[in-house]
Formats: C-alpha cells, structure tokens, sequence
C-alpha cells in the first residue's frame, strides 16, 4: 500500500473515532426525554415527527421485528459479512491475478534472452 | 436516511412508490444492457453491489452524538451509471425493511428514492461536472461519493419536511429541523465515504485495468 492509500486510511478512522470523544448528547426535543448518546439518526427523526406533528399515529407496523437488540446486530453483521465476502473475494483473486501475469511476464522476457 | 414503517401518511407513501417505480424499472434494463454486453463485468457489479451491502451496515459515531450510516452507493453509480445502483439500493433497503425493522414496506418508494435514485444520480453528476472542470480523477471520485451520500440525507429531511410541515414555520421549519438531524451527522460519514469511494477505484484501476477500460472513471488519467 502506497502512502496516500495509507493517509486515507487515518483520515477514515480518525473521522469515525474522534466524535467518540468529542461529541456529546444531541440536544432533547421539547417535551421529550434527552436522546441517548450515539443513538441512531433515524430514532431522533422520529422523535423529531412526534414533536412536529403530536397526533400522528404510524399505520403500518413491520411485518417482523429483530426479537432483540442481539438478534438485530447479528442480521446487520450478517448484511456487512455479505459485502465483505464478495469484496474479500475480488481482491483475492485480483492481487493473485495480478502476481500470475507478472510471473508470466517475467518467464517469457527470460524465453526471449 | 431510513424513514421507519409507517411514518409516511398514505399519500406520499405511495406517491414516492410511484416516483421511484420508473427509475427501478430503467435500472433493471441497465444491468441486464451492461451484463449482455460486458458479461466480464459481472464480478464488479457485484463487488459495486456488496459495497453498498457493506457500507450500509455499519452505523458509524458521527460529531453531532448520533450515530447513522453511509450508502455505498456513487462507486456502482461512477462505473455502471446511476440506474444500475436503483435495484442495488432497492434490494438493501428490502432486505433491511423485511428482517431488520429498519425503514419499512409502506416507506420503501420514498426511501429508495433518496438512497438509490437522489444518491446515484447526484454522485454520477457531481463526477461528470467535476471531471469535465479538469479534476484528477481522486477528487473528481471524492466529491461525487461524498456528495451523492449527503444528497440522500437532504433528500430524505425534504421528505419529512414535506409530510410533516411545522405548524407554525411552514415546510421551510420543518426542514431545518430534519436536516439538523439528518445532514450534519452525515458530513463526516459522507467524507468517510468519498475517501473509501477513491480507495476502493484505485484498487479497480489497478487491478481491473482491462475491463475497466471503457469506463469514463478509468479512461481519466490519475494525475494527483
């Protein structure tokens, strides 16, 4: 890995790890309890409706919940491994691809002498 | 950007549907285009479609103590074109809405709308403007990564806005609050993901070289 790809790489976990320090509780709507820390965007959003709009009933349930937050890290770990296997897959194969046309290249420049 | 089960009124819940049903129709006749006429592209359509998988997954701590997540989605949008990235987005947003509880039936049109048509759309534009204005292709890959993710967000805070005006701001009100939510979490993730984008088609350019070839990403010359 080259330099650059390297400074890219701090950057990414520098980005992802520092709020894990820096950042604190997004602020409460009114009338509604102090969001935890680092909970998801999408809870707050549907706090933010419940503030906006206080009659609104959702009128849809989800056919089918995770039975715990244990089950539902497990369906989004098992979503990442998905993705990480296929691109663990590619890279695999190309670097060896890549090392293969090489050494083929080397043997027929050697034919050539 | 995911809205949850149920937090749509009817109406825009189907009108997003209907919004979002032309571009995933378009999508799935430009895979089907690309496959047939590059069949030996189908091992990186499928590593553009597990990056999103991947990238969607991990729900990352962002500056403003919430925590959300990237798409994944401008690095099948700069190799194949924003379409073939609509049924990627779609079957993700499926996936999660079926198994996980996270977004829902009734608001899987609005949400692939943002994730998987805004997203892609607005990454191939960005590349395209950006390129044509004399960018490296890393910067050009960057700003349409980064951009595109963002636009997901913007969108998505337009959608809640729209369904749940402030009773007193109006639309305008409304949005602010969302985007407050939604789009400031996100720059960070949004800058984690356009670095990841550029990463991930320097290691294309240099490995995939000969498929790639035809691609306008990899016909620009990486000069920085």
């Amino acid at each position: 890995m080259n330099k650059r790809s390297w400074m890219i790489w701090s950057a990414i976990v520098l980005l992802t790890v520092l709020p894990l320090w820096f950042a604190s509780a997004p602020p409460a709507e009114p009338g509604a309890e102090a969001p935890a820390i680092f909970g998801g965007a999408d809870e707050r959003a549907q706090q933010a409706i419940g503030t906006v709009a206080p009659g609104y009933e959702p009128w849809f349930e989800p056919l089918f919940e995770p039975a715990s937050g244990e089950i539902a890290s497990l369906l989004f770990a098992l979503q990442a491994a998905l993705g990480a296997g296929v691109i663990g897959y590619w890279l695999g194969t190309s670097v060896t691809r890549e090392r293969a046309r090489r050494e083929a290249a080397a043997a027929a420049g050697s034919h050539a002498d | 950007m995911h809205i949850m089960e149920g937090f749509l009124p009817p109406a825009h819940a189907i009108g997003w549907a209907a919004a979002s049903l032309p571009f995933l129709v378009l999508g799935l006749r430009s895979v089907k285009r690309t496959l047939a006429a590059h069949p030996e592209q189908r091992m990186l359509l499928g590593v553009a479609a597990a990056f999103a998988f991947l990238l969607s997954a991990l729900k990352l701590p962002s500056v403003t103590g919430s925590c959300s997540h990237p798409t994944g989605i401008g690095l099948g949008a700069l190799l194949f074109g924003p379409a073939a990235m609509v049924p990627v987005g779609f079957v993700v947003l499926l996936f999660q809405a079926l198994l996980l509880a996270h977004g829902g039936l009734t608001t899987l049109g609005a949400n692939v709308f943002s994730m998987a048509v805004v997203g892609p759309f607005v990454a191939w534009g960005v590349f395209r403007a950006a390129a044509g204005g004399g960018a490296s292709r890393s910067i050009a890959v960057f700003l349409a990564a980064c951009l595109g993710d963002l636009a997901t967000y913007v969108t998505t805070s337009i959608q809640l806005a729209w369904a749940f005006p402030d009773a007193v701001g109006g639309f305008g009100a409304s949005f602010i609050k969302f985007a407050g939510i939604f789009g400031l979490t996100q720059v960070p993730i949004a800058i984690s993901e356009g670095l990841l984008t550029v990463l991930v088609v320097n290691a294309m350019a240099r490995f995939n070289a000969h498929e790639l070839r035809k691609l306008p990403v990899m016909a620009m010359e990486n000069k920085a």
